[in-house]
C-alpha cells in the first residue's frame, strides 16, 4: 500500500549527482545512508564482474550460433563470433519436424494476443476495485490477492483433461487457444493496476466526469486510461516476456503438433538423435533476441515494475 | 425516454463494476481454480491417456502407490538437494549484489537493467548454453576449473551432486540480479535518518548492514524465500534440457536429476498416466506449502536475530 519513492526508483543516469541531499552535514562517510555514499572503486569492479557473469552465457551462445562445429571442441573456448550464423539458421528454419519459423509466430501471436487482453482486463477490473463502490468489493479484492499465492502450475494435469472437453474438434489441446486463453487474465495484473490507478487518478476528476454524464467506459477510456500509461508498460512488458519464454504448459499441450510456440520448438530442436549445437544455439538466439530488444527499450520500465512490485508486496 | 436513460444510469452505477470484474473471475474460475479443485478429483481415479475404458474410481490407491514409489522419493531427494543447492547462494548473492547497487552510482539505471538480462533470457534458451558450458570434453566450466589445476575433467551428467550443482548454477544465474532489485528496492526505503544515527554511535557500514539494513528488508527477504521456494520446488525446465534425450524426462540415465515436476510430466504424458500424475501433484502441493511456511519461519527467527 505505501506509495513507491519514484525519485529513487528509475531515475534516469544523468539526474544522479544531483539526487544527494544537500544536507551533507558530517563529513563522515558512514553518517549518511548508502544510497547516498558514492560507490568506491571495488564496488565499481564487483559490479563489472557481476554484469561480465550475466551477460557471458548469451553472448557464448552468439559465438557458438556463428560457429562451426569445430568450435564446440576449442580449448582455451572460442571467444570471438565466427561468420556461420546465416548458414546455421537457414539449418534452423530448414528443419522438417522443428516448424521453428512457424513457432516464432505463433509465438508473437500468443504473447501479443495476451499482452493485449491482460492490459485490458486487469486494467478495467483494477479500476473498478480502485475507484468505484460496489458491494462485495473487499473480499472479491482479497480472493484476487489468495489467487496470487497459489501456484496454477499444479492444476496442470487437471487442465490439460479440461481442454479435451471444450468444444472443438479434439478439444483444445495442441491449438493455440489453449495456451492463450488461460493466460488472458492475470491476478498479479488485476492487482498492480488496482494499487497503480488508487495513486493515479484522483477521485475528484471521477466524480468531476460523473457530473458531466459520463458513463463508467467513458470514464476509464478519457479519464483513467491516460493517468496509467506507465503502469500499462510495465505490466505490458512482464506480461510479454513472462508469456514468450512460458515453457511447461505450451511443451504439455502443443508438443508434438505442428503448432509450437518457439520454447517447445528449442526444445524440439535439443531434441532427437542428431543434436548440432551451433544449430541449437542459433535457434536459441534468435529467440532470445526481441526480449534483449525489449530489455534495451524499456528495461527503465521492467526494472520500475519488479521493484515497486517489491515493495507492494 | 426519461425512464429508459434512467435505467440505462442505474445500471452503469450499480452492474457496471461486476461487468468490469467478470472477465478476471470468470476465466480464472473455469482455468486456474476448477483445474486445482479437479485434480483432487484426478488423483482419487484411474485416469489413463490410452486406455479412456479403464477410468473409474481408485479410491486412495493413487496415493499408497506415491508412499512405495521409488522414483517419488528419489525425485523429491534430487528436488530438494537442487532446492538447498539453489536458494542459499542466490539469496545471499543477491543480498551481496544488492548491497553493491545501494550506493550512489555513475551509470545507475544502466546496471540495474543489466541485471535483468539473465530473467528476461528464455529459460530454456539460457539452460541450452549451460548444457554446452557444462559439457565433459569441452566445456567452459570444466576448462575454467583447468585453468585453477582442477585437471580431472567432472562429467556434469555422471553423478548426484555434480548434476545438481550445474542445475543450481542455472537457477542461481538466473534469478541472482531479480532478487537483487527485490531487495534494493526494499532497501532504499529504509529512512536515512536511521543510518545517521547508528552512525553518531560509531557504527561501521559493515556494521549497518547487519544491523539495520538486513533486519529492515526482512518482509521482502521473507517473500523472496517464499517466491523461491514455490520456484526451486517446481524446477522442471532446466532438469528437462539438461538431458543429452530431453524427451525422455527422465533426468539422467539414472534418475539423478530427475525433479517431481519432471517426474509428474513423464508419469502424465510419457506413461500417460494422468491419475498419479494428479496424486503426485497434490503432493507437491503439500510439500511446498509446507516447506514455505518451515522457511518463512526459519527466516524470521534468523533475521530477528540480528537485530
Amino acid at each position: 500500500m505505501t506509495t513507491t519513492t519514484d525519485t529513487h526508483v528509475a531515475a534516469p543516469p544523468g539526474a544522479d549527482p544531483g539526487q544527494a541531499p544537500r544536507h551533507k552535514v558530517r563529513p563522515s562517510m558512514s553518517g549518511r545512508a548508502p544510497q547516498d555514499t558514492p560507490a568506491g572503486k571495488w564496488t565499481y569492479i564487483l559490479l563489472g564482474l557481476t554484469f561480465l557473469l550475466s551477460i557471458y552465457p548469451i553472448y557464448w551462445m552468439f559465438v557458438i550460433a556463428t560457429s562451426t562445429d569445430a568450435a564446440l571442441a576449442e580449448i582455451p573456448p572460442k571467444f570471438l563470433p565466427g561468420g556461420e550464423f546465416a548458414r546455421n539458421l537457414a539449418e534452423v528454419f530448414s528443419l522438417q519436424d522443428v516448424y521453428f519459423a512457424e513457432s516464432l509466430v505463433n509465438s508473437v501471436i500468443v504473447s501479443t494476443v495476451i499482452t493485449v487482453s491482460v492490459l485490458f482486463f486487469c486494467s478495467v477490473a483494477g479500476f473498478a476495485f480502485a475507484k468505484l463502490r460496489f458491494r462485495g468489493s473487499r473480499i472479491l479484492m482479497v480472493m484476487v490477492i489468495l489467487t496470487l499465492t497459489v501456484p496454477n502450475q499444479l492444476g496442470i494435469v487437471a487442465l490439460y483433461i479440461l481442454m479435451g472437453y471444450l468444444p472443438g474438434e479434439g478439444g483444445w489441446n495442441g491449438s493455440l487457444l489453449a495456451v492463450i486463453v488461460p493466460g488472458l487474465v492475470s491476478a498479479f495484473g488485476v492487482f498492480y493496476m488496482r494499487q497503480f490507478i488508487l495513486g493515479a487518478v484522483p477521485d475528484e476528476l471521477i466524480e468531476s466526469g460523473r457530473v458531466d454524464g459520463a458513463t463508467t467506459m467513458r470514464i476509464y477510456w478519457s479519464i483513467v486510461l491516460p493517468a496509467v500509461r506507465p503502469a500499462l508498460a510495465v505490466l505490458g512488458l512482464l506480461t510479454f516476456v513472462g508469456s514468450w519464454n512460458d515453457f511447461q504448459w505450451p511443451l504439455i499441450t502443443l508438443g508434438g503438433t505442428d503448432y509450437p510456440t518457439s520454447m517447445v520448438a528449442l526444445f524440439d530442436l535439443a531434441s532427437g538423435n542428431y543434436v548440432l549445437y551451433r544449430r541449437v544455439l542459433a535457434g536459441a538466439f534468435v529467440a532470445t533476441v526481441p526480449l534483449i530488444i525489449l530489455l534495451f527499450v524499456g528495461g527503465r520500465q521492467i526494472v520500475r515494475g519488479i521493484m515497486e512490485g517489491a515493495v507492494k508486496s | 425516454m426519461r425512464g429508459l436513460s434512467h435505467r440505462l444510469h442505474r445500471f452503469d452505477v450499480k452492474q457496471m463494476p461486476y461487468v468490469l470484474i467478470a472477465p478476471f473471475f470468470i476465466l480464472f474460475a473455469i482455468f486456474g481454480l476448477f483445474p486445482l479443485i479437479f485434480n483432487g478429483v484426478v488423483a482419487l481415479r484411474t485416469w489413463r491417456l490410452d486406455d479412456p475404458a479403464q477410468d473409474g474410481w481408485a479410491g486412495l490407491a493413487n496415493f499408497e502407490k506415491l508412499l512405495t514409489d521409488e522414483d517419488f522419493w528419489n525425485a523429491l531427494y534430487n528436488t530438494f538437494g537442487i532446492f538447498v543447492l539453489s536458494t542459499v547462494p542466490q539469496l545471499f548473492l543477491a543480498l551481496c549484489v544488492a548491497f553493491l547497487l545501494n550506493r550512489r552510482l555513475r551509470g545507475q539505471t544502466w546496471f540495474r537493467v543489466s541485471m535483468l538480462l539473465p530473467y528476461i533470457t528464455p529459460l530454456t534458451a539460457s539452460t541450452l548454453v549451460f548444457l554446452v558450458v557444462f559439457g565433459r570434453d569441452y566445456g567452459v566450466a570444466n576448462w575454467v576449473l583447468s585453468v585453477f589445476g582442477m585437471d580431472d575433467p567432472i562429467d556434469w551428467r555422471a553423478g548426484k551432486l555434480q548434476s545438481w550443482v550445474a542445475i543450481a548454477t542455472m537457477v542461481n544465474w538466473k534469478w541472482i540480479g531479480y532478487n537483487a532489485l527485490l531487495y534494493l528496492s526494499a532497501m532504499q526505503t529504509i529512512p536515512r535518518d536511521i543510518y545517521e544515527a547508528s552512525a553518531l554511535d560509531g557504527a561501521t557500514s559493515w556494521k549497518q548492514l547487519w544491523r539495520i539494513t538486513v533486519p529492515m528488508i526482512l518482509p521482502v527477504v521473507i517473500f523472496t524465500v517464499v517466491l523461491s521456494t514455490i520456484g526451486g520446488l517446481q524446477l522442471f525446465t532446466e532438469p528437462m534440457l539438461l538431458d543429452a534425450n530431453p524427451a525422455s524426462a527422465s533426468g539422467g540415465s539414472n534418475g539423478e536429476w530427475q525433479t517431481i515436476a519432471q517426474l509428474i510430466y513423464k508419469v502424465g504424458w510419457k506413461n500417460l498416466n494422468l491419475g498419479y500424475a494428479a496424486a503426485m501433484s497434490w503432493a507437491l502441493f503439500l510439500i511446498i506449502v509446507v516447506v514455505a511456511v518451515v522457511n518463512t519461519l526459519v527466516t524470521n527467527r534468523l533475521g530477528g536475530g540480528k537485530r
